[in-house]
């Protein structure tokens, strides 16, 4: 069973440009390791040499934060999301069900 | 049916100048154009160091850290500042903007008021405090200078929509700045928004999008919408480098306003924390540049306790900030999750100040005082700044004898109903003199 990994654009180089990859299930360390496997170099560019998330990526399961779960022992469930961000614009988990933008006016 | 040119005009950059639309494909988007980011010279990365070219990149591929802007520093003396316009662009040559940028059709951002507070510092204990007021900028928040710093960013690299996700003020400074420059603007924003700062978008036009979630799910939607969408400039996520050193122009325009000297302690409020940074920065850079004698300054940051994340990684001696859940009224400064909190607390610690938080009564007092005895209406955020340079007055923790800068960065009209129910509204007398006598004969103070 697999997992849907979005790749941020910085780290897309190490997918042949893709946006979204699979990978098996498991913890975040072992989908890290399982991406790292099949595109070898894309697991240092999230985890630092000590192995821990690197300051400035936040990561995503489904939608919550990781740093609000287990962090690297998170469980990713078969069907799961994990998603790569660049935390230079922030980003956190949410309280509620996720909507689509619920309004869109103007033009 | 009032048209929509913000759409109308769309991609072309007409208004701004350009002979011909810039660079439209990713590769030679990355190649810097001669001269369109002014004496910038690249951007590094604040973790690693790992340098690039100037281009549309915001966070460095090998670590995620965020990039920041060098520079091949002009020669540069206060008589050529002085000469230039009364607006931000006087301070043009150390930013990352073309050299002709007061000529493009920008909202001309700055030149806001230095207020001296004496009222206010009488009522405090301080010798000497005052008040930088960035309520004077065109849509009423020191937003409209990192904007008009990105706008220029975003011309020169040929982006074709200014967008960004935003607590209301960089809304409106992104739909106002879009408009005048003739091209789309596409705004995201939580939609518990205070109905002020809506209005205050919406009218400027463009695309305006409210989202069921906090600013920091806005955000995290548009960081990936600025992966999806090469030809959209969000101001604060992939020109972000280019955006922050807007912030800049309050540390040079306080100096400036205090006749070419720093002052000892600023307070800044943190949400983000890039504008903390960049105050620091500019104090630095005119300190290098013999602009002002190199005397220490301190930098004290202020947040809600709502949503204080720096305050509280200060408080615990830690240089990572845990994210939270913002819950506050002070909703321009509600980033759970704040980018640059690591710099920020770099930049307190360096510098000697000190973070802390203040309740949300706290804000509302403090935004009644500054009215009070100044006669200024901040935004909540200027009242959790005045409510934590108080907090740390009464903690020993700021030295009441060194001259003290507050910066307001917004407007108390965006944010009426946190102050609706500390005012008690009249209620309506007959139009006679006995009416009013009646009224008030019994309470002539309230008067004279």
């Amino acid at each position: 069973m697999t997992v849907m990994v979005r790749i941020p654009t910085i780290l897309r180089a190490y997918t042949d440009g893709a946006a979204e990859v699979t990978a098996s299930e498991g913890t975040l360390r072992e989908v890290i390791a399982g991406l790292d496997a099949a595109y070898p170099g894309l697991g240092g560019r999230i985890l630092d040499d000590s192995g821990q998330l690197r300051r400035f990526v936040n990561v995503y399961v489904g939608e919550e934060d990781v740093r609000f779960a287990q962090g690297l022992d998170t469980e990713v469930a078969a069907g799961g999301r994990v998603s790569f961000i660049p935390a230079v614009a922030g980003g956190a988990p949410r309280d509620r069900p996720r909507h689509e933008p619920d309004g869109v006016f103007g033009g | 049916m009032v048209p929509s040119p913000a759409r109308g005009q769309g991609d072309r950059w007409e208004r701004w100048g350009r002979k011909s639309s810039p660079v439209t494909t990713v590769p030679t988007r990355t190649s810097r154009v001669a001269s369109g980011f002014g004496y910038a010279a690249g951007l590094s990365c604040r973790e690693c160091g790992k340098v690039y070219p100037l281009g549309p990149h915001y966070a460095c591929d090998e670590c995620f850290g965020p990039l920041e802007v060098s520079y091949d520093y002009p020669r540069v003396s206060r008589s050529d500042i002085l000469a230039g316009p009364p607006d931000m662009w006087r301070y043009a040559p150390l930013l990352p903007v073309p050299a002709d940028i007061a000529e493009r059709p920008t909202t001309q951002p700055g030149g806001t008021r230095l207020i001296r507070a004496d009222n206010l510092a009488r009522a405090l204990g301080l010798r000497r405090l005052w008040i930088k007021d960035d309520r004077g900028n065109p849509t009423h928040s020191f937003k409209d200078r990192v904007v008009a710093v990105a706008l220029a960013a975003a011309a020169e690299l040929g982006f074709k929509v200014l967008a960004c996700p935003s607590t209301g003020n960089l809304a409106n400074a992104v739909a106002a700045a879009a408009a005048r420059a003739g091209i789309r603007s596409v705004v995201l924003v939580p939609a518990d928004l205070e109905p002020q700062k809506i209005i205050t978008t919406m009218v400027y036009g463009g695309t305006f999008v409210t989202v069921d979630g906090t600013y920091d799910d806005v955000n995290r939607l548009a960081s990936e919408l600025a992966g999806e969408h090469e030809d959209w400039a969000f101001v604060n996520v992939n020109v972000r480098p280019y955006y922050a050193e807007g912030s800049k122009t309050l540390g040079f325009e306080i100096a400036e306003q205090l006749g070419w000297r720093l002052p000892a302690q600023v307070v800044v409020p943190i949400a983000s924390g890039a504008q903390l940074v960049k105050v620091d920065k500019g104090f630095g850079e005119l300190v290098s540049l013999g602009l002002v004698p190199p005397v220490p300054w301190r930098v004290f940051g202020a947040q809600a306790t709502g949503c204080a994340p720096v305050s509280a990684a200060f408080a615990a001696g830690h240089d990572v900030v845990r994210p939270v859940r913002p819950a506050t009224i002070a909703k321009s400064l509600a980033i759970g999750n704040p980018a640059d909190g690591p710099y920020a607390l770099d930049v307190v610690r360096r510098t000697g100040g000190a973070i802390a938080d203040v309740s949300d009564e706290e804000v509302v007092d403090s935004m009644r005082l500054l009215a009070l005895t100044e006669g200024v209406f901040g935004e909540t955020a200027g009242g959790v700044t005045l409510g934590v340079l108080r907090r740390l007055l009464a903690d020993g923790r700021l030295d009441p004898e060194a001259e003290t800068v507050i910066i307001n960065s917004g407007d108390g009209l965006k944010t009426l109903d946190v102050v609706a129910a500390a005012v008690d509204l009249p209620v309506p007398i007959r139009p006679t003199l006995e009416a009013f006598t009646e009224k008030f004969s019994t309470s002539r103070e309230a008067v004279s």
